[in-house]
């Protein structure tokens, strides 16, 4: 703990990982199984979480379900009062969204606007037959009627304050940091 | 600039020049036009990023594929298209084409897209105007989205552009492709040569680099990507060359010519083709043909032009002229 606002841990590799299992049996439990399930990370933060996701239940099920991304920059509703737009990393969704269903996979819900821009794209790209949201944290501050179905940890923070995920090989862990303003 | 940054925008207002581009820019617009080549195959085939924004083609040349490439592209990214073609224009009534610009503008353009039979048209115009220039082809001088594709698609197919020689086949004196293609393929890495007759080839070739070859035979050896250029047909009434059949003889592409390049060499031309003169047989050799492939991803380099230029907060919305 840093009252003076340093970088505050909240969770560690080994709780990450426990929390990570939790929401995979969570998903499963949600959707009596792996029929028809595909995840789909939204670029950055939601791609490795779902792909770590996939691998517990494809240990717990014997098979991995399909997995996505999606780059959600073109529906964003801020391109126009940024600066300058950046450049696009590819959506990869190698199966068809017709008649699946999804789970939205991303490192931290906030305002909420990330998950609707997520869910006009795959409107786009087909009709599953339904889509759930997971997140690994729920900070808060939303500012569209959104919610996860299914949350890692729930922290509550101030605006002024940056939730970190990191997600890497030997480098795990979510961190509190405040902003200097 | 930070150099050692890396690049995730592209600063520019304007696409005027391929040399106005940077190698990792290049780079950022090729991976930006690789997410949007998918969109064709998807249930809905539009993006809203450019919802609300209008632009204008203003085409003072004929042109099919890059007018209609461009439409799709700002259609697809969900923006107003309009086209406006000079001979049902105002500009057949003696409208100067600063006044048609400033028309357009003051109507609520935010990206004109301009081909004009006058090198440097581009650039003129954008120190006229508040809104977005694209340059769609300048007389003699540029074409950059041409080059952009081209590039793409050499990347698509050969994994790789650094290292690899292309031979420009044709009229290169008088062909912007070449001139932005050149351009772009040196800033890439890659071994540029440039085959046809004498009389086809600017003087000062071997000035900026290039490898010249006048026989066709010498300037296909061992080349990875064969580039033909239209020939167009009036340079024979001009004296450039003795005669279309000539031409086509010497510097036409035949299957069997084709077998003096590298074993897996492709080609390309940015149409329209004159059948029977730069290329015969072409169906001899559909699979090293990337002719279509060329069109096609001209579409996604725009929308990734369009979307990088346009996508951001409007330009300079205190300069615009009052409507």
């Amino acid at each position: 703990m840093n009252p003076q606002g340093g970088p505050r841990v909240l969770m560690d590799s080994s709780q990450i990982g426990r929390t990570i299992r939790r929401m995979a049996h969570e998903i499963l439990e949600h959707n009596q199984g792996t029929k028809n399930l595909c995840l789909v990370g939204i670029l950055q933060g939601g791609a490795l979480l779902s792909q770590r996701i996939g691998a517990v239940i494809e240990s717990i099920e014997g098979v991995a379900p399909p997995m996505g991304t999606l780059d959600i920059t073109l529906y964003r509703d801020d391109l126009a009062i940024r600066a300058a737009p950046p450049f696009l990393r590819e959506s990869d969704i190698p199966f068809s969204i017709d008649d699946s269903r999804i789970v939205l996979v991303d490192d931290v819900l906030y305002t909420g606007r990330t998950v609707r821009c997520a869910l006009d794209f795959l409107m786009d790209l087909g009709r599953p037959s339904s889509v759930q949201l997971a997140v690994l944290i729920d900070r808060g501050h939303r500012e569209l009627p959104i919610r996860a179905d299914i949350v890692g940890k729930s922290i509550p923070t101030s605006r002024q304050e940056k939730v970190r995920v990191l997600l890497e090989d030997n480098n795990e862990s979510v961190t509190l940091v405040r902003m200097s303003s | 600039m930070n150099l050692s940054l890396p690049v995730h925008t592209l600063e520019k207002k304007h696409l005027l020049s391929i040399s106005d581009l940077s190698v990792p820019e290049i780079e950022g617009i090729f991976k930006t036009a690789d997410s949007f080549l998918d969109l064709s195959s998807r249930s809905v085939r539009k993006v809203p990023s450019l919802r609300g924004k209008i632009i204008v083609n203003l085409f003072y040349e004929p042109s099919t594929r890059t007018r209609t490439s461009f439409e799709i592209a700002g259609k697809r990214l969900s923006a107003d298209v309009i086209n406006i073609t000079t001979t049902q224009s105002s500009v057949v009534k003696g409208e100067s084409l600063l006044d048609t610009v400033r028309t357009i503008e003051a109507l609520g353009a935010d990206g004109i897209v301009i081909r004009h039979s006058a090198s440097g048209v581009p650039q003129w115009i954008a120190k006229q105007v508040g809104c977005h220039v694209i340059n769609a082809g300048d007389g003699l001088r540029e074409h950059p989205t041409q080059a952009l594709l081209d590039l793409f698609t050499i990347q698509k197919r050969k994994k790789k552009l650094s290292g690899l020689t292309v031979a420009i086949v044709g009229d290169v004196l008088h062909s912007r492709v070449a001139r932005s293609n050149i351009i772009a393929m040196q800033m890439m890495g890659m071994n540029v040569r440039v085959v046809g007759p004498p009389t086809l080839i600017p003087k000062e070739a071997r000035k900026w680099g290039l490898e010249v070859f006048h026989t066709l035979r010498e300037g296909l050896d061992q080349a990875d990507v064969i580039m033909l250029l239209r020939l167009q047909l009036e340079r024979q009434a001009s004296g450039y060359i003795p005669s279309i059949e000539e031409y086509s003889r010497l510097f036409g592409l035949s299957p069997e010519k084709l077998s003096w390049a590298a074993p897996d060499a492709i080609v390309l031309h940015p149409g329209p083709v004159n059948r029977g003169i730069e290329i015969q047989g072409e169906e001899m050799f559909a699979d090293r043909s990337a002719v279509l492939d060329q069109v096609h991803h001209g579409v996604a380099i725009r929308m990734a032009i369009l979307y990088l230029l346009m996508a951001g907060g409007r330009p300079e919305e205190d300069n615009r002229a009052p409507a």
